[in-house]
């Protein structure tokens, strides 16, 4: 599997980190009611078929990438920056 | 039909001419008083023991492929009781114990070999915590043995001891510890289920859940709506798909993991041994073949094969442990789905719908698990209560912060 970083191309899977569905992406404002903490952390919608994730470019360029991809054929459609998604 | 060595011997006489199917293959009736949706180990397992432990025979196994495809059919078969926290200890001892007289309980060889279990370690501070987990597992009823680098010598001479980023300082023996056949497994519960009278219902997915008024009513499958007064969620992997049909969201990421065999060789690992460092694993099938397996690929995946950094990483991991292996051929390689939750531990819970019933969150771990798991699911969906091995399998845990985080990785689905 290769992930297609915005800024550095097409590379190979190891240098990535996977941190888990794009749930840590909405991160509850403080004082938020437990239950939108616990689907936060824990709930997930876990689809078989297309899903976003999160994914780091740990031996790369350092930044968060938000991945669209299906967990049945492990095909990626697309790869964004999270830090321009935020501004 | 009985099975007995006095039996093989008169078959083997009489050209095998005698032997009956081990189970029945029913269509569905219109009505069950219980429906397990997933014909893996643990609804097998839930099945037999709704209907030893408490008379429910008026039961079905709904199965989408055949009997053991999943993971039950797929898995390294390690079986051990060496946990540590309270709520997972009492647990996985319970489920040794029922490992002990499975056997002569279903009357069927599951092969279970307690060749014993050897955990190595490389640093002082992993030694202190093999010290801490072996006296929890003595605490527990069961069995450790901490042994010194020579102890680990004896046992294991093939062993590369002078490894440099990890030399060999010990490890902690887990005597009980060993492996059975898995398919075995799911076949001795299916006969012995099916000879009290459950259905065995294969090629027949479950495709929706009937709630009315917040009770479960039966479900919707690909061979027609079957009514059930209660309904039991046993899908490992698939998990989050079955409980969304009730309107549920898990706390379940689903992961593949691998394992690999190769040829079969002639006897020359006689234990299971792990090497948590490396995240290796290895132990020989009765047949000869060395089964050894790593880590998750660590993305969420539903693909029931893995990627090859994984294979890599576990190919130079046995071959760091125990160069002798490196010429062996590897046969095949294979991957399963598992459902991992954010603590690595289980769920046997109720659901907020009345009659409905998970149990799931096995992650890489739910093989021991099979006997106490079908135990304790049984005893749930008979009783109404948890059994009291399980009672911290809580599907609400998450939420109220009490996490059985074995490892202590934190809350991320992967990291179990
Ligand atoms: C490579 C590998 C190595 C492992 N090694 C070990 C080990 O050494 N020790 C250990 O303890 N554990 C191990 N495990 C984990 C263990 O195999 C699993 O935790 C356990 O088998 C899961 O429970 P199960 O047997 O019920 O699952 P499964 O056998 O997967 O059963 C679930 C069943 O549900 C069915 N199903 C799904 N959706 C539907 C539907 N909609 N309708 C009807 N049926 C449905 C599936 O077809 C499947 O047959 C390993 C797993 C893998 C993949
Ligand atoms: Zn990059």
């Amino acid at each position: 599997m290769r992930l297609t970083c915005p800024l550095c191309g097409e590379r190979d899977r190891r240098e990535f980190y996977y941190y888990g569905a794009e749930d840590y992406l909405h991160r509850p404002s403080e004082g938020a009611p437990l239950a939108e903490w616990d689907s936060y952390l824990h709930l997930r919608d876990n689809p078989a078929g297309v899903t976003k994730d999160l994914w780091y470019h740990e031996a790369g360029c350092s930044q968060w990438l938000l991945v669209t991809r299906n967990t049945v054929t492990h095909e990626i459609s697309s790869v964004e920056m999270v830090a321009g998604r935020k501004a | 039909m009985r099975y007995s060595g006095l039996k093989v011997i008169t078959e083997g006489l009489f050209g095998n001419k005698g032997w009956t199917p081990a189970w029945r293959d029913p269509s569905p009736k219109a009505d069950y008083d219980v429906v397990i949706i997933g014909g893996g180990g643990h609804g097998l397992s839930t099945a037999y023991y709704l209907a030893k432990n408490h008379g429910i025979t008026n039961v079905a196994v709904l199965e989408k492929g055949y009997l053991g495809s999943g993971n039950i059919g797929r898995n390294t078969t390690i079986v051990r009781a060496n946990y540590f926290l309270p709520g997972n200890s009492e647990f996985y001892s319970h489920s040794m114990k029922l490992w002990e007289g499975l056997e002569a309980d279903l009357n069927y060889n599951v092969m279970h070999s307690q060749r014993g279990l050897i955990n190595l370690f490389h640093s002082d501070g992993q030694r202190d915590a093999f010290v801490r987990r072996g006296n929890a597992m003595i605490n527990q009823g069961d069995d450790a043995i901490l042994l010194d680098r020579d102890g680990v010598r004896e046992h294991l001479p093939y062993l590369d001891f002078d490894n440099t980023r990890f030399p060999i300082n010990g490890g902690l023996l887990h005597p009980r510890g060993g492996s059975a056949r898995h398919d075995a497994v799911a076949w001795g519960y299916a006969r012995g289920a099916d000879q009290r009278g459950v259905d065995l219902i294969q090629n027949c997915e479950v495709t929706g859940i009937d709630i009315q008024g917040g009770k479960v009513v039966g479900v919707q499958t690909t061979r027609g709506a079957i009514r059930a007064k209660k309904v039991g969620i046993v899908v490992a992997g698939r998990s989050s798909q079955v409980a969304a049909m009730a309107g549920m969201r898990l706390p379940i990421e689903s992961h593949v993991l691998q394992a690999f065999v190769t040829e079969g060789l002639k006897p020359v690992i006689n234990h299971v041994i792990s090497f948590g460092m490396g995240h290796f694993y290895i132990s020989q099938s009765d047949k000869g073949g060395l089964v050894f397996g790593g880590d998750l690929d660590f993305y969420a995946s539903y693909a029931a094969r893995g990627n090859l950094p994984m294979v890599e990483h576990v190919m130079e991991a046995g071959m760091t442990l125990m160069p002798m292996i490196g010429r062996a051929k590897v046969l095949r390689s294979w991957g399963g789905i598992m459902d991992m939750s954010p603590d690595g531990s289980p769920i046997i819970d109720k659901t907020h719908v009345d009659g409905l019933f998970i149990d799931c969150g096995w992650n890489y771990g739910g093989f021991k698990a099979v006997p106490a798991s079908g135990w304790c699911m049984a005893h749930l969906m008979a009783t109404g209560e948890p059994h009291e091995v399980a009672a911290k399998f809580r599907l609400d845990r998450f939420a109220t912060g009490h996490l059985l985080d074995e490892e202590g990785t934190g809350s991320q689905h992967n990291l179990h």
